[in-house]
């Protein structure tokens, strides 16, 4: 929303300076977004008095001049073809700043001759696009005086007003908030005021029984014998100011109207009218063209104004270009309605048209205003076009706005924390155009006034009393608290920064993507289901939500792969999605290896990845969430986007807590990314959560004076024979003994029989109480042996 | 007793002259082995009278020591020696380049979500997290947006298909529903941070598809404004790492908050560098404000018992004007170099004993 200074001085008694008003808009809530105040870069400039002009000796197009500041007399060479004695001038001096430049001014010399000085144009002075010659101030403009105060320059502020503020969306409206704050005073409005008609009007107007919600009222009235002149000067101004092309003197009243007091109007061509006007919905095969030149179809969801042949105009959004006002207009029929708020929204958003009556009915105009406003402006048409009157034709009525509101002073104190004097308070609410009755001492009944639909509540007042006290005199109050913080994260949230933490610490980057992707990437995981798929995705790339974190994973690779670095280890905290229900999503840390175990190097030969790298990554979150990592089953099945043969699950239970493998060739092909890639998925949620324990102590170390010892055996058995499998059996055989195994060596091939491979692991024994008899080694070894050869069919190796 | 003088002689000689440790070895066997020559000599002691054998044996005996005390400095000089040749042979270049590790890397928004829960988690606030998917209720009504408000248009908000009684699941817009869904599980006292991922249909220089939102409610019987400035000031002193940040708490409008306000706080801007808690201009971080009774009566409160603040800001936005990250779309980019630059070490872990940032 944008106004300029005198503008808003026509409604505020203020001295306040361009800066001051400023601040105070924006610490009221009508936030600044820009003041353009050319008369900010004129310090220094003053009125100047040209004495002599005469031709520059060495230059035909140079004069030669005297400039008198009131002062001294100064030598100034000049280029423009304008200057002559006695012209009063934009002067500047040295040191002054040229605003189109930005370069300060120095003494120079000019084809040998000194110049102690410059006369400006208006564009020099950035006030305009004149560059023809210096500006020629008026005669009678006195010397010396500071260059601003005699230009003609109005300030523009550009506020953003919320959009519970409709009344700001006038000048009118931001004045009387100024003066609530104390910024200056609301001068009266006599513009307003009812007038005198001289004819009974020819058109009437009604609203259709099923259009009445959602036009409450529509004001009209005929204006005969008008002239639609150019619009005077000083109308034109503010208009451009604030960014609107003056057009003629009718519709520019209707802008002028709009944003000074935040009242849309529409002005018809009345002869080009048939018959009485009627606010109905469209018809469905409707269409109109519009004043932007556009054509729209009309929908029986959308208000129009009609005459008894044709939709005439978008009521509240946009008039018809057949029925607008041009130079030859002389009757008038000016409309003044009142729209339902939400019907325009949808109208102009079905429509994707924009205007200033819109913008104003879709935020809610004051609702009794419809009268007011015609008399306004048929004010305003009377002193521009000549003309007279009818009187007012009304359809409808104009609606009650909020009702009173019960307001207890204290509340001010118990919710914002300041105290304000009932007295303030009351007169903050009259400046604001409430009425209020005090009825005890913590009792108010505030009448709010029609424009202020936005205030309602007690509450809404509280918000009034603390916007115009200003938020910077709200105390500071620190939170009250305990004085020794206490633990705030729960286990499994505590537990899931140790799980992220520690594939960093394995070396892994951990990166966040989207929490869609594109449905076919989704089907390839499982995903892409109809309930899934976003109604209104940003892009066809980004349309489904994501069954799974590793394709996106796969395609971080693949890019960076693509920019030099194919040798990488991603991993992703977030949400997978099974359901379009709150709730049907999953936790899940995914991570992903691609390419090989690193760089080259002169002694440590990097490999490709494989499966066994995300299987200790997904035992390394588990341990750090404090799985007992012994407890996991191992099962060789995972989902179909794992390589059928390399990749498995984790079970704690039934429940599979994790899974990984090498990415299926084919997904990798479809995803279009090089592989070797390997992932894994934790799903965080099904981990058991961590127990809060009764005690912090740890249990007491049990450690044996005794040296441990190993022996080593190695079975022949069938190929599909899982080396787990053999190596629970060995851990079974004599639990208080055995207390590690682990496989050192696999062998398929050719000295080994078809369907067979050598599994050797070593077994670690470790006595408590005293050193082990061969005997006793004898009979340990014997029950791993039976144990294996019972649990895997093998035969021990001799 | 001469006899003696020349073994001495000719045997320290072997030992000196013998020309490695083998060679020193025979000797050794030669002289003190069992057929060894003093060995010999003392077997024929026991052939001697006393006298002679008393004076003989003793004279003996210091030879075998001279000559055994040789033979260990001759065998450890040999020893040195061998080593320092050994030594000499495993030279290597130790300008190669060692053994390659890998350091990973933590994203900066959950550097930045450590950081924010340490503050907050002094102060008392728990975390608290909801689903991406939510209904119209959770998103929408119940934080007292009006039917028809913008926002619940399509032009705004990313939609799921229409389900079978007609409604449309969102994705969920803020975090706000995270505080209905909280204040719909529990009584007050509560003090809460929610926070985790929120989507808009906006994708441009400044805006993303999806991005990440903190928000923080604080309900209670006697909160009031002035406890929301006391509580952003410090949030904002601890987070910047910053004493006396200038802030500006100007009047704003929020559907699920009155009074509302914006933040700004004071910064600086030359050469490109932004600095926060200088200079003559305002930057905008976050919006706040007392928590709307209506939003109260949807959750079962009487808002005239219970009252209090909230408050929601962009991570992203947070971390970009800390850690100077300039453009907001890298975030979501996975672009290793990025990563690299831009991410935290598993160990720099937030405290605000030990300080939030390395």
């Amino acid at each position: 929303m944008k106004f300029t200074l005198s503008w808003l001085k026509d409604h505020l008694d203020t001295t306040a300076s361009v800066a001051e008003i400023g601040k105070t808009l924006t610490m009221i809530g009508l936030e600044i977004e820009e003041i353009i105040d050319p008369s900010s870069k004129l310090d220094g400039f003053v009125v100047g008095h040209v004495l002599t002009a005469e031709k520059h000796p060495d230059a035909d197009k140079l004069r030669l001049c005297t400039v008198t500041n009131g002062t001294d007399t100064l030598q100034i060479v000049c280029g423009a073809p304008n200057a002559r004695a006695g012209l009063k001038v934009a002067l500047a001096t040295p040191g002054c700043v040229v605003p189109a430049t930005g370069d300060k001014l120095k003494k120079g010399k000019i084809r040998g001759v000194e110049s102690q000085g410059m006369m400006c144009s208006t564009r020099e002075l950035c006030l305009g696009e004149d560059h023809d010659g210096i500006i020629e101030l008026p005669l009678d403009t006195p010397v010396g005086v500071p260059l601003a105060s005699v230009l003609n320059i109005d300030p523009v502020f550009d506020i953003s007003v919320t959009p519970n503020r409709a009344d700001c969306l006038g000048v009118r409206g931001v004045a009387r908030d100024l003066a609530a704050v104390g910024l200056g005073t609301l001068k009266a409005d006599p513009l307003v005021a009812p007038f005198a008609s001289t004819f009974a009007s020819p058109r009437k107007v009604s609203i259709a029984e099923d259009a009445q919600g959602a036009c409450p009222v529509f004001v009209g009235r005929t204006i005969r014998g008008v002239k639609n002149v150019e619009s005077p000067q000083w109308l034109k101004d503010r208009l451009v100011a604030v960014g609107l092309r003056p057009i003629s003197a009718l519709v520019d009243i209707t802008n002028y109207v709009t944003i000074g007091w935040a009242r849309p109007l529409h002005v018809f061509d009345a002869d080009k009218l048939a018959g009485d006007m009627v606010v109905r919905f469209g018809q469905g095969e409707e269409s109109l063209e519009a004043l932007n030149d556009k054509t729209y179809a009309l929908t029986t969801e959308m208000v129009v104004i009609a005459d008894q042949a044709k939709a005439q105009s978008i009521g509240g959004v946009m008039g018809g270009l057949e029925t607008g006002c041009t130079e030859s207009t002389t009757t008038v029929f000016l409309e003044s309605a009142l729209f339902e708020p939400r019907r325009i929204a949808k109208t102009a958003r079905a429509l994707a048209l924009e205007s200033d009556a819109k913008h104003r009915f879709e935020r809610g105009v004051d609702p009794q205003s419809p009268v007011w406003g015609a008399e306004l402006a048929t004010r305003l048409i009377l002193d521009l076009c000549g003309g007279e009157a009818s009187d007012l034709v009304i359809a409808g009525g104009m609606p009650a706005g909020n009702g009173p509101i019960s307001f207890r002073p204290s509340r001010v104190k118990q919710l914002v924390g300041i105290e304000v004097a009932t007295e303030i308070m009351v007169g903050m609410f009259e400046r604001l155009g409430c009425d209020v009755l005090v009825n005890g001492d913590d009792a108010l009944t505030v009448q709010p006034p029609s424009w202020r639909g936005d205030l309602a509540e007690e509450h809404d007042l509280v918000e009034e009393v603390a916007r115009l006290n200003g938020y910077d005199n709200l105390p500071v109050t620190p939170l009250p608290r305990l004085s020794m913080p206490k633990q705030v994260l729960s286990a499994a949230q505590k537990s899931l920064r140790l799980m992220t933490r520690t594939l960093v610490g394995r070396g892994l980057h951990e990166t966040v993507t989207w929490s869609f992707l594109p449905r076919a990437q989704a089907v390839l995981f499982g995903g892409g289901q109809a309930e899934l798929v976003l109604a209104n995705p940003i892009s066809s790339d980004l349309d489904a939500m994501r069954p799974s974190i590793l394709p996106n994973l796969a395609t971080a690779a693949g890019r960076n792969a693509a920019r030099g670095f194919p040798n990488l280890g991603l991993f992703e905290v977030g949400p997978q999605f099974h359901g379009g229900e709150p709730g049907d999503q999953t936790r899940v840390i995914a991570g992903l290896r691609a390419g090989k175990t690193g760089p080259r190097h002169w002694d440590a030969k990097p490999r490709a990845v494989d499966v066994f790298d995300v299987k200790a990554d997904v035992l390394a979150v588990l341990k750090a969430a404090g799985v007992n990592t012994d407890s996991l089953q191992i099962v060789a099945e995972a989902p179909g986007y794992y390589h059928p043969g390399r990749s498995g699950s984790l079970r704690l239970g039934k429940q599979v807590v994790a899974q990984f493998g090498d990415l299926h060739p084919a997904v990798l092909k479809a995803l279009d990314v090089k592989g070797p890639m390997v992932g894994f998925e934790v799903f965080v949620e099904r981990l058991p959560t961590p127990k809060a324990k009764a005690t912090k102590a740890r249990s007491l170390l049990q450690a044996s004076a005794f040296q441990p010892l190993e022996r080593d055996f190695a079975f022949v058995v069938d190929s599909a024979v899982a080396a787990d499998a053999m190596v629970r059996a060995a851990k079974g055989a004599d639990r208080q003994m055995i207390t590690d195994v682990a496989v050192f060596d696999l062998y398929q091939g050719p000295n080994m029989p078809d369907g067979k491979k050598s599994l050797a692991v070593t077994v670690t024994l470790q006595p408590m109480e005293k050193t082990l008899t061969d005997a006793e080694i004898e009979e340990i070894s014997g029950k791993v042996i039976a144990a294996i050869e019972k649990a895997t069919g093998g035969t021990l190796r001799s | 007793m001469d006899k003696l003088d020349e073994l001495r002689a000719e045997l320290l000689a072997a030992v000196s002259d013998a020309p490695d440790a083998d060679a020193l070895d025979k000797v050794r066997v030669a002289v003190m082995g069992k057929k060894g020559r003093i060995t010999d000599m003392m077997k024929g002691l026991g052939q001697m009278d006393p006298d002679a054998r008393r004076t003989f044996g003793a004279a003996l005996n210091a030879l075998k020591d001279e000559v055994a005390a040789a033979l260990d400095s001759r065998k450890a000089a040999f020893e040195t020696a061998a080593l320092n040749a050994r030594l000499e042979s495993e030279r290597v270049d130790i300008s190669l380049t060692a053994r390659p590790e890998t350091e990973g890397t933590l994203h900066p928004i959950s550097q930045t979500i450590d950081e924010v829960i340490a503050i907050f988690g002094q102060m008392g606030f728990e975390l608290a997290e909801g689903p991406d998917i939510e209904d119209d209720f959770h998103n929408f009504t119940a934080l007292n947006f009006p039917p028809g408000h913008p926002a619940r248009e399509m032009h705004d908000t990313f939609f799921l298909p229409e389900r079978e009684d007609g409604s449309r699941h969102v994705l969920r817009t803020h975090t706000s529903p995270v505080q209905i869904r909280t204040m719909k599980s529990r009584k007050p006292p509560i003090r809460v941070i929610c926070l985790g991922r929120t989507y808009r249909c906006d994708s441009d220089m400044t805006h993303t598809p999806m991005f990440h939102q903190i928000e923080g409610l604080v309900i209670d019987t006697n909160i009031n404004m002035g406890h929301l400035k006391g509580c952003l000031k410090e949030f904002v002193e601890a987070y910047f790492e910053v004493d006396n940040v200038p802030m500006q708490f100007r009047p704003s409008f929020f559907p699920f908050t009155e009074p509302s306000a914006e933040v700004d706080i004071g910064c600086s801007r030359k050469n490109g560098e932004l600095k926060i808690g200088e200079g003559d201009g305002w930057l905008e971080i976050l919006g706040c404000g007392m928590v709307h009774p209506n939003v109260l009566k949807s959750c079962g409160y009487d808002p005239n018992e219970v009252q209090g603040f909230a408050f929601g800001m962009g991570l992203e936005r947070i971390a970009m004007l800390k850690y100077g990250i300039p453009d907001l779309r890298t975030f979501f980019e996975s672009d290793l170099r990025w990563l690299r630059h831009y991410g935290f070490g598993c160990l720099d872990v937030p405290t605000l004993t030990g300080g939030l940032t390395r």
